[in-house]
């Protein structure tokens, strides 16, 4: 397994900080229009983290006018900018899923300190 | 036939491209491919080279063996296959002794893989023939079964009828994959999709002969 641990290695990035489920994170995507890059924000909560290695992926969930929105994003795409931790959640599960089916005050994380 | 070489898959994994699109590749040790024997139409009636592919362990090799790759003046190889050489140029200009790396591809180029499927032992319809299954509950005692064989006026069951039996284990080709790239330091091909065998198969890997994908 060595050599796809070694294609992994160099793609793998080590400039993101730490973060999981229940912190809130700006994710600065970049977005291609044409042959124009420019970088566009996704600010939500983290529902999970899943996989492992190169192929980790991220769950990020925002209530975007009235309507909740989830992305997925892989951890080690190139496609990310930076993920920016604003705030970190004190959660109890590795998976937030009970979040789908609250809104305002019940979808309250309480902060970590 | 085009340009071949045969090396072993080591397994799946996915690449990021320049787009940021994550590619599923399967990884291909391409191992040292020795020519061994030129074969010609004046000797034996067609074009081919005769390659040995890895390292054989000296017990496993007899004595007509050992004296064949002795007179390639090559060290003897784990498998010896042939490939024909008819149509190219970058084949024929090899002589006997030397060896195919993976630079003999470039990245963009299409490729046909063959290899042997997994054997999936011996495997029921739905499985085999992708039927449908029947429903699971209400007293319906009909889950996996393969329904009808066919009118009853013949008097028998066709030839051809799709039952279950053994599946996987034989020769497939798959056509028109795109090499993503070449790590000629190491004698890697990473190759997008998927290819038949298990991981440490033998797969050859050939130009494509999808028209479609020719240059």
């Amino acid at each position: 397994m060595d050599i796809i641990q070694s294609i992994h290695e160099q793609q793998k990035r080590t400039d993101l900080p730490d973060f999981g489920p229940g912190d809130t994170v700006k994710v600065h995507v970049k977005v291609t229009e044409g042959n124009r890059e420019r970088i566009q924000v996704f600010e939500g909560v983290v529902l999970k983290r899943n996989g492992t290695g190169l192929t980790e992926t991220f769950t990020v969930r925002k209530i975007s006018q009235g309507v909740g929105v989830e992305r997925i994003f892989p951890v080690h795409s190139p496609k990310i900018d930076r993920i920016e931790v604003v705030r970190r959640g004190k959660v109890r599960r590795a998976r937030l899923f009970y979040l789908r089916e609250r809104f305002g005050k019940a979808a309250r994380i309480k902060e970590q300190r | 036939m085009p340009k071949g070489l045969f090396g072993t898959k080591v397994g799946m994994t996915q690449i990021f491209d320049e787009q940021g699109q994550a590619i599923p590749v399967t990884v291909v040790q391409v191992e040292p491919c020795r020519v061994v024997q030129k074969k010609t139409s004046a000797t034996d009636g067609y074009e081919a080279i005769q390659v040995g592919i890895g390292t054989a362990k000296p017990q496993r090799v007899n004595k007509p063996l050992k004296g064949h790759f002795a007179r390639a003046n090559v060290e003897p190889a784990r498998y010896l296959r042939e490939i024909r050489i008819e149509d190219s140029e970058v084949m024929q200009g090899l002589e006997v002794g030397q060896e195919l790396r993976a630079d003999l591809f470039q990245e963009g180029e299409y490729v046909d893989v063959t290899g042997t499927s997994k054997g999936k032992g011996f495997a029921g319809a739905i499985k085999r023939w992708n039927f449908h299954r029947g429903p699971m509950s209400h007293g319906s005692m009909y889950h996996r079964r393969v329904g009808s064989l066919g009118a009853t006026d013949p008097q028998r069951v066709f030839k051809g009828r799709k039952l279950p039996g053994r599946m996987g284990g034989v020769r497939r080709t798959v056509q028109g994959l795109q090499i993503v790239k070449v790590d000629p330091e190491r004698n890697l091909l990473l190759i997008r999709g998927s290819v038949p065998g298990p991981k440490g198969a033998l797969l050859e890997i050939r130009e494509t002969v999808k028209a479609k994908y020719k240059g």
